[in-house]
């Protein structure tokens, strides 16, 4: 961490809590739990209440399709921790860690829905160019996403091109495969709240 | 359906006109990624266009010109939040014009 507040500048409640989360989880506390427990007021309660909307809220996605949107988005910008943190997640939801290898490695060529194909290379162009154009989205609807369900993604697509931003520019530590593991089996089953 | 439009409102706003140690003016550059002093120019456009290219180095050129950790914490968190919130306006406009012209 590339910002010592980040790392050790919390307050008593929230030293109390890494402590408890070390002890449960037998694993480093994870540096986006520092970074979203650093005055939440500013930052942190407001990300949280907009990740978990987009990852956990109503949508015709699955939990499985929207962390695996996640690891595709992280992907394209290189961000290690969040790629590992949400095919860790995704792969769980779907219990089927070869799908998320292949969609992450090749989302042309997977064995997945069209309508997941279409929205990750949507997505994927949304974030390698900043841009896409209507035509794009003609594209995804005509591959059977819903309006709603494009929405639903490109809600997914701004909570991780913040979150991928933040890991990088403050350059989250990235630990083991059994952190990523205890991580995906608390989001999984308490989400971003 | 999934909905973060007011969430996503009050974050923006918080950010941005809330109280912090930034300047209302910092932070709204390093969203905007706009013009700013040189100091912070730097890691502002590497936040926006390739966050994984940010280096220890820097961090600490921007602690070096006189800014304080909170100020870097919270000019780093307008630059990502502004990238990606012109990213999602962007391609909800895209989405609209399909829609219209359907």
């Amino acid at each position: 961490m590339r910002l010592a507040i980040l790392d050790s500048g919390h307050g008593f409640g929230a030293k109390v809590l890494f402590a408890i989360i070390r002890a449960v989880s037998r694993q480093p506390t994870p540096e986006v739990v520092k970074l979203i427990m650093y005055r939440p007021d500013f930052f942190g309660a407001h990300m949280k209440a907009v990740t978990h909307e987009a990852m956990r809220g109503p949508s015709a996605w699955s939990v499985g399709d929207r962390e695996l949107m996640a690891a595709f988005v992280s992907k394209i910008n290189a961000c290690e921790f969040c790629v590992k943190t949400h095919s860790a997640v995704s792969a769980r939801a779907y219990r089927d860690q070869a799908k998320v290898s292949a969609a992450l490695s090749d989302p042309d060529t997977a064995a997945i829905e069209e309508p997941l194909r279409a929205t990750l290379g949507l997505l994927g162009k949304l974030t390698r160019e900043n841009a896409v154009s209507a035509d794009d989205m003609r594209a995804a609807l005509a591959a059977g996403a819903s309006r709603q369900q494009i929405e639903d993604a490109l809600a997914v697509c701004f909570a991780f091109n913040t979150m991928n931003r933040l890991a990088d520019a403050f350059g989250f530590f990235v630990p083991g495969p059994e952190a990523f593991e205890a991580g995906a089996k608390f989001l999984l089953a308490r989400g971003y709240r | 359906m999934s909905d973060i439009r007011q969430a996503r409102k009050a974050l923006v706003a918080r950010i941005l006109e809330g109280e912090g140690v930034a300047s209302h003016a910092q932070r709204r550059a390093a969203f905007d990624n706009a013009a700013i002093a040189e100091s912070l120019s730097t890691l502002i456009e590497k936040v926006a266009s390739h966050a994984h290219t940010v280096t220890d180095a820097d961090i600490a050129a921007t602690r070096a010109s006189g800014l304080s950790e909170d100020q870097i914490f919270e000019i780093v968190v307008c630059a990502a939040l502004g990238q990606a919130t012109r990213q999602y306006d962007t391609a909800l406009a895209a989405l609209d014009a399909a829609i219209g012209k359907g």
